[in-house]
């Protein structure tokens, strides 16, 4: 096995332990560096993830209208806008964002505390770093995603309205009435698991790329950029996987 | 608690290789409580990585490390963590974590591993900061510091849940003399006057004497002399002259880097006559 490979799973599993197991053998975690850390990987990234939204979704409703117009089928502009954006865009590219922005400033972070030396001695301090620097990002990360997805969709679907609004004939009422009614919770509880399982694979990459830095500020920075683009690529791969298995399994 | 006898640190037969070349090559020796040993030797020579094998950051190819009659070489992470619980160690750079102000960088041994409430983490970390000179930078970040000021700052941190035996990477180097001298005295109150033990790596040949009770001198990861700063003095070694007397002239001579620069690197020398030749102009 390559050894990226193997310290991703080492990583993984001691995370797990961490975070599942020892709690209960009396090594809680801290709770405040997770709020911290979900300030600087969520909250600072919202304004990002809305504009993108919002552009996604003005431009889902431009192309839906385009087509649906030459069969007379404008009324369907809402259902494709929300379907879209909570089963596939809002998900996806909202982790796009969050990759580019927080899961590389993640990986860059850690990597300058590997080569200043700051990770080797939080271990002679007897402080684990995966409990004390990866947890935190970890959960805040499994917890912001989420959320930010569920704020990309409310925008994507605003910005649908824009145009329906703007541009076709649709009245306010009309339009979010549709919306609703062609979406059902399994769209929404699927984009939700998508992006839980992207929040996962985003951090836990960035994470792993981040400790395993080697030789100074060249190392850091070609860590940072193959942490962005593998968990671009694991993310749209597993987007693909589990698109198949939600829509098209048995 | 280790019996009186007992020695703190023990290493056997400790080797290391980076490749072919052996960096920690067949030591063998023993601090005992209350001592001072001072490991000296040339840069490159072996200490640093020797202190990262015996706190058990890296892991020997052979041979066994062990820290108050425990071997920490064969250890699995919790059982380490309950060693370093017990002693401090000041890292070359200071190693201080940039995201948190200097106070906090002190306060965090004491966070982790005690019950004290914040007042009296407040009232430990100013004393440790005012045994280093550094009363009132408690708010400054590390970036904010100067680099021998940060080294105090580690040291301080080091010093902070009173350990019985201290690592020193190198403690004085970028200090001005007066700081050195304030060290030297701190490591001298703590060992003399405490008991504490501490291992100092370091090529000050001024705060090598003044504080060692014993010491070691490296050369290519072997020991070539080891006694008290006196027995040092007189050690008729021309190696060890030089190196104490700092003399550019010697047995140690100027190409040694160099030639041990290519056996490391495993690779011939290639002829400078090549089309571009070996150095060319290049941007970082």
């Amino acid at each position: 096995m390559p050894p990226i490979l193997k310290n991703y799973l080492k990583l993984n599993l001691s995370l797990l332990y961490w975070v599942l197991v020892a709690p209960f053998r009396g090594e809680m975690f801290e709770l405040a560096p997770v709020f911290r850390q979900m300030v600087a990987i969520g909250v600072r990234a919202a304004p990002m993830v809305a504009l993108t939204a919002c552009s996604v979704g003005v431009t889902l409703a431009m192309q839906a209208a385009h087509s649906l117009q030459q069969l007379g089928a404008e009324i369907y502009v809402p259902d494709l806008v929300m379907v879209t954006l909570l089963r596939e865009m809002g998900p996806v590219l909202i982790a796009v964002i969050v990759i580019g922005r927080s899961g590389s400033a993640v990986a860059a972070e850690l990597g300058t505390m590997k080569v200043s030396e700051e990770i080797e001695a939080l271990e002679v301090m007897a402080i684990n770093p995966i409990s004390y620097l990866i947890v935190p990002r970890f959960l805040a990360m499994l917890v912001m995603l989420p959320a930010l997805t569920i704020l990309g969709d409310y925008i994507g679907v605003f910005g649908g309205w824009v145009v329906c609004r703007l541009a076709l004939d649709f009245n306010t009422a009309g339009y979010v009435l549709r919306a609703v009614q062609s979406a059902d919770t399994w769209d929404l509880y699927s984009g939700m698991i998508k992006s839980v399982v992207f929040a996962w694979i985003i951090i836990t990459i960035a994470c792993n790329a981040g400790l395993h830095v080697e030789g100074g500020a060249e190392g850091v920075g070609q860590a940072t950029t193959s942490s962005v683009v593998q968990a671009l690529l694991a993310m749209l791969v597993t987007n693909a996987i589990l698109t198949s298995i939600f829509f098209f399994g048995a | 608690m280790t019996p009186e006898n007992q020695p703190v640190v023990e290493v056997k037969d400790l080797i290391r290789k980076f490749g072919e070349r052996r960096v920690i090559d067949d030591l063998t020796f023993q601090i005992h409580r209350g001592e001072t040993l001072v490991i000296m030797g040339g840069s490159g020579c072996g200490k640093s990585t020797l202190l990262r094998h015996i706190v058990g950051v890296m892991k020997p190819n052979s041979g066994s490390v062990q820290i108050f009659g425990e071997e920490i070489t064969v250890m699995n992470d919790r059982e380490i963590a309950q060693v370093r619980r017990r002693f401090g160690m000041l890292f070359q750079s200071g190693a201080l974590l940039a995201s948190l102000t200097v106070g906090e960088n002190v306060a965090l041994p004491l966070l982790q591993h005690t019950d004290l409430t914040p007042a009296e983490i407040e009232e430990v970390v100013t004393r440790k900061l005012q045994m280093v000179g550094l009363t009132g930078f408690e708010n400054l970040k590390p970036a904010e510091i100067s680099g021998g000021m940060k080294k105090r700052v580690g040291l301080a941190r080091a010093l902070a849940l009173d350990p019985e035996l201290l690592f020193s990477d190198e403690p004085t180097s970028g200090l001005d003399p007066i700081m050195t001298a304030v060290v030297d005295r701190l490591t001298l109150e703590l060992t003399r006057g405490s008991g504490m033990t501490a291992v100092v790596v370091t090529h000050d040949m001024t705060s090598a004497f003044r504080i060692a009770t014993r010491m070691i001198m490296l050369n290519h990861g072997k020991i070539i002399a080891q006694g008290t700063p006196n027995e040092i003095r007189a050690n008729p070694n021309p190696d060890v002259q030089q190196f104490i007397n700092g003399e550019p002239d010697g047995p140690v001579p100027l190409s040694l880097s160099q030639s041990e620069h290519q056996h490391s690197a495993q690779v011939q020398p290639r002829p400078l006559v090549g089309a571009r030749g070996r150095f060319h102009r290049k941007t970082p």
